[in-house]
């Protein structure tokens, strides 16, 4: 109805209020909320729930063959520590899934280059994994021990046989993942090859591949400690599985508990220092992962 | 690569382009491209019989509607896909393959390398193309100052804003001085003021080294604003509709009447068909 709408007029405020007429702009947090924002200080502190309700629940339990206390399976733990087996057993642990960690990695690497520069390669891979990936690296034990007899060689091929298909998997889905704008980039500054795949495609993927080496690390450590469960000991110098397991023969639950808490502590060093450092340094700065 | 001139192609092209300057051979030499691609289930002709010459110093813009192939050809020009017909030759040569020497600078955000700095950015294909680390650092930071970026040298892509990384991307480019700056829609994912800024700044770059561009757009003012010649393209397929020389710069600041004259001109130009050709809108009788 009403068409006529007042003309306002234009304004222009005069001054802009400075800094001091807002009290605060900026304003530190208070120290608690500063520490409690590491996801360290967290983490401990959930640690120290669990290992408090654990001591409770064992107490109340008043089994120890069955279920040690925190407290006892903590003094066996530096027992063993001081006494050199435990850290001895460990070494031969890592040891081995080092070795079979890294082959299995080159063996992946290997895989999804063949994959990503030739159809065929495709498939391969596509194939292989969907044959292989289900399969229990523990399966293939007692055929490894056949082949390879007790020794390192066996644990490494069935540690290859876990690492290999995840990180391949993940790689190449990975790869697969990088974007048009940012290959076409790479072949504009004329990169070709292993350049090309080094130079662009590792680090374009890099979220993917971490995902695959840290799944990877998981199987391996699971896979290792259940093969020394099973095949115990060569030639003197078993593992963190067998030491775990002679303790079981000789009753020492606490011992065994120890064990087990060796592979979480490992465990958890692993995930929270050397992966979260990688992922500080990598996909976290370069804005790719949040 | 064995040379490929044995036609005299040079001097055929600088024969038969009328107004072009018969001294001069084209820096790119599009003749009768047409381009084709596969989707999955559809083969679609992007471009038909496409002719055109770019020069050195030139800002040759391809403006047409979407559906009109021009980023097609810019990717066929950059060596991305190869046309089924006709040839594209650079300085003379035909055109098999991306290289250096055409460096892209694309419309999405997405083309810095997100684990590179912005100095490591702009030197990474310096130095893939063999310059030593101290003289590719000069010239990455020679060029990153000339997109007024020297304070963010060392800031990783993330931390910018999109008008930050297409300078970025720009001064990547120029930094190779390439033969020709291919740029397929590099603003167009900008907001206008920012647009704005960056095609000033771009013209601005120009004034200073004088590089050969060729600019993909579906804008008709940024066409006008940012090119020396426009080529316009009809859609489906993409064929030359007619090729025109822009206003003078300081005719188009300067004149909003023949500005709009000769807007007006190119979108009549472009739409023409539009009544005649229905859309593929099925017809319902």
């Amino acid at each position: 109805m009403n068409e006529m709408v007042a003309v306002r007029p234009e304004r222009y405020p005069e001054h802009l209020a400075d800094s001091s007429a807002f009290g605060i702009v900026e304003k530190p947090l208070s120290t608690w909320e500063r520490i409690f924002n590491q996801g360290a200080v967290r983490k401990t502190l959930l640690l120290l729930v669990l290992a408090v309700a654990w001591e409770l629940y064992a107490r109340w339990l008043n089994n120890p063959l069955l279920f040690p206390t925190f407290s006892a399976m903590l003094e066996a733990f530096f027992d063993a520590l001081r006494s050199g087996v435990l850290p001895a057993r460990a070494w031969v642990s890592i040891k081995v899934l080092l070795m079979g960690y890294a082959a299995g990695i080159f063996f992946a690497a290997l895989l999804t280059i063949v994959a990503i520069t030739t159809r065929v390669g495709t498939d391969l891979l596509e194939l292989l994994t969907s044959m292989f990936n289900p399969l229990p690296a523990i399966a293939l034990l007692p055929l490894a021990l056949i082949w390879f007899g007790l020794g390192n060689g066996s644990l490494v091929f069935v540690l290859i046989h876990s690492v290999l298909w995840a990180v391949a998997l993940n790689t190449h889905s990975g790869f697969l993942s990088v974007s048009t704008t940012m290959r076409m980039v790479g072949r504009n500054y004329g990169l070709s090859g292993l350049r090309y795949v080094g130079q662009i495609l590792i680090p374009a993927a890099f979220p993917s591949i971490l995902t695959g080496l840290k799944i990877g690390w998981a199987f391996a450590w699971r896979t290792l400690i259940a093969a020394e469960l099973v095949f115990g000991v060569s030639s003197g110098s078993g593992g963190l599985g067998w030491f775990i397991y002679e303790n079981k023969n000789q009753l020492e639950i606490p011992s065994v508990f120890a064990g087990l808490f060796t592979v979480i502590l490992i465990g958890l060093a692993v995930e929270n220092v050397v992966f979260r450092t990688l992922e500080a340094k990598t996909v976290r700065r370069w804005g790719m992962q949040s | 690569m064995a040379s490929v001139t044995e036609q005299g192609a040079p001097a055929r092209a600088a024969s038969d382009v009328a107004g072009a300057p018969a001294a001069q051979t084209p820096l790119v030499d599009v003749r009768g491209v047409t381009l084709q691609y596969k989707t999955k289930d559809h083969l679609v002709t992007a471009t038909f019989r496409v002719d055109f010459q770019v020069f050195r110093s030139e800002r040759f813009i391809l403006l047409g509607p979407s559906g009109c192939g021009k980023s097609t050809l810019l990717k066929a020009v950059g060596g991305y896909l190869q046309p089924t017909e006709g040839e594209i030759r650079l300085k003379g040569e035909v055109v098999q393959r991306p290289g250096p020497d055409r460096m892209m600078v694309f419309q999405e955000f997405d083309q810095l390398l997100p684990w590179k700095t912005v100095k490591d950015n702009v030197m990474f294909p310096l130095r893939a193309t063999g310059l030593s680390r101290k003289v590719a650092e000069q010239k990455a930071m020679h060029y990153i100052a000339k997109v007024n970026l020297t304070n963010f040298a060392e800031s990783l892509p993330h931390t910018l804003s999109g008008g930050m990384k297409q300078r970025v991307a720009i001064a990547r480019g120029m930094a190779m001085e390439p033969d020709v700056l291919l740029m397929d829609e590099p603003f167009a994912a900008l907001d206008a003021l920012t647009r704005r800024k960056m095609q000033d700044e771009l013209l601005a770059l120009w004034d200073d080294t004088k590089f050969t561009v060729l600019f993909v757009t579906h804008s008709i003012p940024e066409a006008i604003k940012i090119g020396s010649r426009i080529l316009l393209l009809t859609p489906h397929p993409g064929q030359v509709k007619a090729e025109i020389n822009s206003l003078p710069r300081d005719t188009a600041d300067g004149d909003p009447e023949a500005l709009q004259e000769l807007e007006r001109r190119i979108h009549g130009m472009l739409f023409a068909d539009a009544v005649e050709e229905p859309v593929q809108e099925p017809q319902h009788e």
